[in-house]
């Protein structure tokens, strides 16, 4: 894969992990019908990890992140996020959609609303923040992704590159406290790849709790603090990047990467 | 690659090239007609026999229209008219009626020196409709659109107008309910309550309270029964009172019919079924015959109030359908990042969903409200003087007997006004939105 992200030095100073549990997964199963998709899923991410998720394709992964915000039910375990566990109560679904933020694959923006409409929606009517107030947040947070000036715009008239870093700084406006990213470089060409990631730094370096699935493993060695494999719905190995790259200890671990690295 | 060549001269642009305007030749009444009209033998051919159709059709109709008749008493006044100026037997339109009838087919039998308040209504109507068809109107126009239909209902039957005042208060009481219990008791029991308090309330206090009101302050103007309505006043009420309330319970039901709820999924499913799979008249039938039967008994409901909801219905379930197929177009993701942002249910639903959905069903939905305004000239057949049912009494009386095109012509022309502003406004609602969709 290509290694968009090698060039830059980045800050760590902040990239601090507290040993508060941000999300706490305990022996979570999932099942698409008679289809056991996630097996025993058992995973803590503490307050301020960086964590990529990798594996072949269909193996679970984005199904595992979308349990965490409930866009997928699992059927049995625990998921507790921020101390709330997640459950058919509505209220506390809510509560915790709203304090995680997830970036999709194909941005998924409002095609009906501006830029900065994309941006205000949930602030104002999740958060009942005053309209101008929520407008100022999103210009802060658009600015810090690099298109202000692109605010009163259509989300159809932006490239996808661009349309990926609103997606992100729609995320941010409702100042979550975790972020979910589900291989949100991949829809794009090679050259958007980089702003994308350049913006996903930014944010690792600014300390905020994120989970990523993502194939780019330039990103994963330069900002993860932990990288898992998963394959056939479980969790098969994880480790600090180095190691997971330099001496992965399962053979399906070593296929993969064989397969991702070695062209 | 090029290393075939000895000595590979790099090519760099240095300055850009303006921007072409396209080939002249391009235009041009006489290239256009080359190009549409005679551009090989066979449209050649189509050509010509277009025209021959077009013209014969116009040679045989355009006598009758323009030698029409517009001064005479009567049928025979008219046909002495055209045998004295154009000879016996000429073809021509006998317009005199609609001079003579115009007012019977525009109110039916509504009292004449009252036409002002239906003319008056229909003012109304355009200037409360204007703020709702079209955006950069001030929003506080739309107050008075939420009240209009309380007063063009007074205007129209007449009688105390403390009747639709203490309808609307019925509304407010609703509102109020919804207000006051959503916070302590959730959305679902504050919705019930809210729906059912006004039901309640409209069924047995709104009546004796609008008597008492009026005993108070006399507040009232003549009434109109509705069996004096007729003519395209009636065809009207019915048709923008269906479109306007098929359109909300239209969508409900579509959100009803995707819903994971089993029992709102198969109460959509069901009425929106058995809706459409019987013909509209026997509905209305249902409406002029049956309806009393399941009524409480001595309630005296209005037979163009039950033919108004047969039509809402009707016109409901085929909006539901056009609906839920824009629901259907589009993408899961919008549904996923609206959830995503902690929306609920009916956020996501009014500010993500239904505005893309709708965009959508534009043309399906102005379709049906199409189909449903030409639908109200079935009412002839329960005993109501539509348009076409007045035509038939105007021909009932000596003058007019044996009269039918001129009145179909213009009551055809009147329908085609309506039909093709609608398809129109369509068409100017859906390019005013295209704007940044990809
Ligand atoms: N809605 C669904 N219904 C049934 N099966 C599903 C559904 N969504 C996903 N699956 C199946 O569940 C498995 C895991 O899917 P998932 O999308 O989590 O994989 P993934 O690891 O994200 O793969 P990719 O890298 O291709 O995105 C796949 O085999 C997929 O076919
Ligand atoms: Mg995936």
């Amino acid at each position: 894969m290509t290694d968009t992200t090698a060039a830059r030095t980045i800050d760590r100073s902040h990239m601090q992990v507290s040993d508060e549990v941000a999300i706490e997964i305990s022996n979570m199963n999932k099942w698409y019908g008679s289809f056991h998709v996630l097996r025993d899923i058992d995973l803590t991410v503490y307050q301020g990890e960086r964590i990529v998720i990798c594996g072949p394709s269909g193996s679970g992964k984005s199904t595992l992140i979308r349990c965490i915000n409930r866009l997928e039910e699992h059927q049995s375990g625990r998921i507790v996020v921020d101390g709330t566990e997640l459950s058919s109560d509505l209220k506390n679904i809510d509560k915790i959609r709203s304090e995680v933020g997830m970036c999709f694959q194909h941005f998924n923006l409002f095609p009906h609303l501006t830029i900065l409409e994309n941006c205000t929606l949930a602030p104002i009517w999740v958060r009942k923040t005053p309209k101008r107030e929520a407008e100022e947040i999103a210009m802060h947070f658009l600015k810090k992704v690099k298109i202000p000036e692109q605010a009163n715009k259509y989300p159809g008239q932006l490239s996808g590159g661009q349309q990926q870093r609103v997606a992100i700084a729609r995320s941010l406006c409702m100042k979550p406290r975790i972020m979910l990213f589900d291989e949100p470089t991949s829809a794009l060409d090679p050259e958007m790849i980089k702003e994308v990631l350049d913006t996903m730094i930014e944010l690792a370096e600014e300390g905020m709790t994120m989970l990523c699935v993502t194939h780019e493993m330039g990103f994963a060695r330069q900002v993860a603090n932990r990288v898992i494999f998963m394959d056939q719905g479980q969790i098969v190995e994880q480790n600090e990047p180095e190691a997971f790259f330099m001496a992965p200890k399962s053979d399906r671990t070593k296929l993969f990467l064989s397969q991702i690295l070695g062209h | 690659m090029s290393d075939t060549h000895a000595q590979t001269v790099s090519f760099v642009r240095e300055t850009m090239l303006p921007e072409a305007e396209p080939p002249v030749g391009n235009r041009g009444a006489i290239l256009w007609m080359r190009e549409n009209l005679f551009s090989g033998w066979f449209n050649i051919l189509m050509t010509l026999v277009s025209l021959y159709v077009i013209w014969w059709a116009l040679a045989h109709t355009m006598p009758w229209v323009f030698n029409g008749i517009w001064n005479a008493g009567s049928l025979t006044e008219c046909r002495e008219i055209r045998n004295a100026t154009l000879g016996e037997g000429a073809s021509a339109a006998c317009w005199a009626v609609l001079g003579d009838r115009w007012q019977q087919l525009m109110f039916g039998f509504y009292p004449r020196e009252l036409y002002w308040r239906p003319v008056l209504a229909f003012v109304i109507f355009l200037v409360a409709i204007a703020p709702v068809l079209f955006a950069g109107m001030p929003r506080r126009a739309l107050w008075i659109t939420a009240l209009s239909p309380f007063v063009m209902f007074w205007l129209l039957w007449g009688g105390t107008a403390w009747f639709p005042v203490s309808i609307a208060l019925g509304f407010v009481l609703g509102w109020a309910a919804l207000r006051a219990l959503a916070p302590i008791a959730g959305p679902l029991v504050a919705v019930i309550v809210a729906a059912a308090l006004p039901i309640i309330y409209w069924f047995y206090t709104a009546g004796p309270l609008a008597r008492e009101l009026e005993q108070v302050v006399a507040l009232r103007i003549e009434y109109v029964p509705s069996q004096d309505f007729g003519g395209f006043m009636l065809s009207f009420i019915i048709g923008i009172a269906g479109i306007i309330l098929s359109l909300p319970l239209g969508i409900l039901l579509a959100l009803g019919r995707q819903s994971d709820l089993f029992i709102i999924n198969k109460i959509s499913v069901g009425f929106i079924e058995v809706i459409r799979g019987v013909p509209l008249i026997v509905w209305l039938f249902t409406a002029s015959l049956l309806l009393n039967y399941f009524l409480p008994p001595g309630t005296n409901f209005d037979l163009m109030l039950r033919v108004i909801i047969m039509v809402t219905l009707f016109a409901a379930a085929y909006i539901a359908e056009v609906v839920r197929g824009g629901l259907a177009a589009l993408p899961k993701g919008q549904y996923e990042a609206a959830d995503a942002l902690g929306l609920d249910y009916w956020k996501a639903m009014r500010l993500i969903i239904l505005p893309q959905a709708l965009k959508i069903s534009i043309p399906g939905i102005v379709n049906t409200f199409i189909g449903l305004f030409k639908d109200t000239t079935l009412v002839v057949f329960i005993g109501l003087f539509d348009p076409i049912g007045l035509s038939n009494a105007i021909r009932a009386s000596v003058e007019w007997n044996g009269i039918y095109w001129e009145l179909f012509v213009f009551i055809g022309l009147l329908f085609f006004i309506c039909c093709f502003s609608m398809s129109r406004y369509s068409l100017y609602l859906e390019k005013k939105l295209q704007r940044g969709h990809n």
